[in-house]
């Protein structure tokens, strides 16, 4: 909606106050994009349908050429930029894509969905260059099913259920919020565990805040507190002899908060 | 105001603009993707072979009876070589260069790179339409450069004043053949259904409504392009035009049927409005279309 691919039932689509339907050229001239996973005319080479995007968004002629090799360089393919896009992986022409919104330099980012129909390899390297670029003051606004992905990537997260907001807040305050204020995590073992002894011993540990057997080798802990109070947890753990074998931050428990808030609004 | 300031020193190009860059780099695709090269290949056979089979056998179909006037046998010649052929050519032209202009972008996804960028739909539509009209009237060029190197080595520097009138109006009619086959690229989302769709329509359905609404309900089939197109073939007619409505009786009962010949202000009139109505009705379609 906002890129003018599709358009609102009801209601406006506005960037910086400009309307995207009526006035595109303006509203988009300082919007870089990657919508899914576009294909690029596969007869032109990378830095043929780079230099198309540059002369339609108006990058100065002085620089097209600079600016092309910046971007392709940011995302790493800069042995590609004379090659034909049609002999290129889907990944590489994901990051000819994110090369392409990143061309005029633009504040603004939208990337919907950028790892979408990626093998693991792409969606890591896609990753890589959106964790790296929030380092250079855009705002990027990124859309994604994958909530793993946006725990990994963004800041802050916009939850919509059925067309609308939900709940809008930094990642930490969403899980802190709907995880019963504590940070989660997942505990492996190397023999089975009782269930008794997890309510028992575990769960009553100093600042854990809940602890429930996931199955016979897994357990998953919520507790209060920084990264000193997992290091404690986590030598008391050892000190039970209960054979664990790994200790980590679960990744989902942006989707355990949004699962739990989907059910609030049901 | 037609441009956009941007920072850093980005000046979004006017609308014009746009549709020069669309234009380019279609037109390298075209030429890179070698469909340009392969209805050249196409229409060059078709050449080849004509020029051939007329150099070698000589036929009167052809090259007119020895004993007509120079002028007759000029308009003859032209008549079959050029007025057969060229509106096959024209809608090759039409279905290689229009059948997937705009639905492909949808299919292949290549709308998703250059649709969310600060450029109108109407400025890719344009610059797609125009790139796919001079490719196929660089085609069309070839085919009448050949038919006439032709014409001047049986006839010399007599080119009768028709075949420039049949030229003017083929080049119309490829006009409004592109309007119709980008029309229907913006209405479907599938490449294959566009083209198909578009190719059995000129191929047959057009004839055989043309056909059966003339003869058999003897009803002027005026809303019909390939009717309006008979000019270019008509104009060049050894015989003089032929006339507007032409009975002609069948068997012994007193039956006739009736065929039809368009006017030239009528056919140009049938040309130019299939040209503005397609053209404006496929580019609504392409403005409301959305990328799902």
């Amino acid at each position: 909606m906002f890129t003018d691919l599709i358009r609102p039932s009801s209601g406006q689509a506005l960037i910086n106050g400009v309307n995207v339907h009526t006035n595109k050229k303006r509203a988009l001239a300082s919007v870089g994009s990657l919508i899914e996973t576009p294909e690029i005319y596969s007869s032109l080479t990378a830095r043929e349908g780079l230099m198309m995007i540059a002369e339609i968004r108006g990058v100065p002629r002085a620089e097209r050429n600079k600016r092309i090799e910046e971007a392709v360089s940011e995302v790493r393919m800069e042995e590609w930029i004379d090659k034909r896009i049609g002999k290129f992986s889907k990944g590489m022409k994901q990051r000819i894509c994110i090369a392409s919104a990143l061309l005029s330099q633009p504040d603004i980012l939208l990337l919907d969905e950028p790892s979408n129909g990626l093998d693991p390899r792409g969606m890591s390297e896609v990753r890589d260059i959106i964790k790296s670029l929030k380092n250079k003051k855009r705002l990027i606004f990124m859309s994604s099913h994958i909530l793993s992905e946006v725990s990994e990537v963004c800041d802050e997260v916009a939850m919509i259920d059925h067309g609308k907001l939900i709940v809008y807040d930094t990642i930490p305050n969403v899980t802190a919020k709907f995880m019963g204020g504590g940070n989660v995590v997942e505990v492996g073992l190397q023999h089975p565990i009782d269930a008794g002894f997890v309510a028992k011993s575990i769960a009553h540990l100093p600042g854990v805040v809940a602890a429930e057997r996931k199955d016979e080798r897994n357990i998953r802990i919520t507790f209060k507190g920084d990264l000193e109070s997992q290091a404690r947890i986590l030598s008391e753990l050892v000190s039970m002899n209960i054979g664990v074998v790994s200790y980590k931050p679960a990744t989902s428990e942006l989707e355990d908060a949004y699962l739990k808030l989907i059910k609030e609004t049901v | 105001m037609n441009k956009t300031q941007t920072a850093p020193g980005n000046v979004v190009p006017s609308s014009m603009a746009q549709v020069v860059i669309t234009m380019k780099y279609t037109f390298l695709d075209y030429f890179r993707s070698r469909r340009f090269f392969i209805l050249l290949i196409i229409t060059l056979i078709i050449s080849a072979i004509l020029t051939i089979l007329v150099g070698y056998y000589r036929p009167q179909y052809f090259l007119g009876d020895p004993t007509a006037s120079a002028n007759t046998r000029e308009l003859t010649f032209y008549s079959r070589w050029w007025g057969n052929s060229v509106t096959f050519v024209i809608i090759l032209g039409g279905i290689f260069f229009g059948g997937d202009a705009i639905s492909g972008e949808f299919q292949n996804k290549t709308g998703y790179f250059g649709v969310p960028n600060p450029i109108r739909r109407s400025s890719i539509y344009i610059g797609k339409w125009l790139s796919a009209f001079i490719a196929a009237t660089i085609i069309f060029v070839i085919f009448a450069t050949i038919t006439v190197g032709n014409g001047l080595y049986y006839f010399g520097a007599n080119v009768p004043i028709q075949f420039g009138q049949s030229l003017l109006y083929a080049w119309f009619y490829l006009a409004a053949v592109m309007g119709v086959t980008f029309f229907f690229s913006s209405l479907f989302k599938s490449s294959s259904m566009s083209i198909l769709v578009t190719a059995i329509l000129f191929l047959f359905v057009f004839s055989l409504i043309e056909t059966l609404v003339a003869t058999l309900v003897n009803v002027e089939p005026w809303f019909i392009l390939t009717y309006g197109a008979g000019i270019i073939g008509n104009i060049l007619d050894p015989s003089g035009y032929p006339k507007h409505i032409n009975p002609i009786p069948v068997g012994r009962g007193g039956l006739t049927i009736t065929t039809y010949n368009a006017f030239v202000p009528e056919g140009l009139a049938i040309i130019g409005l299939y040209f503005i109505i397609t053209a404006i009705l496929g580019l609504m379609l392409f403005e409301r279309k959305e990328f799902t």
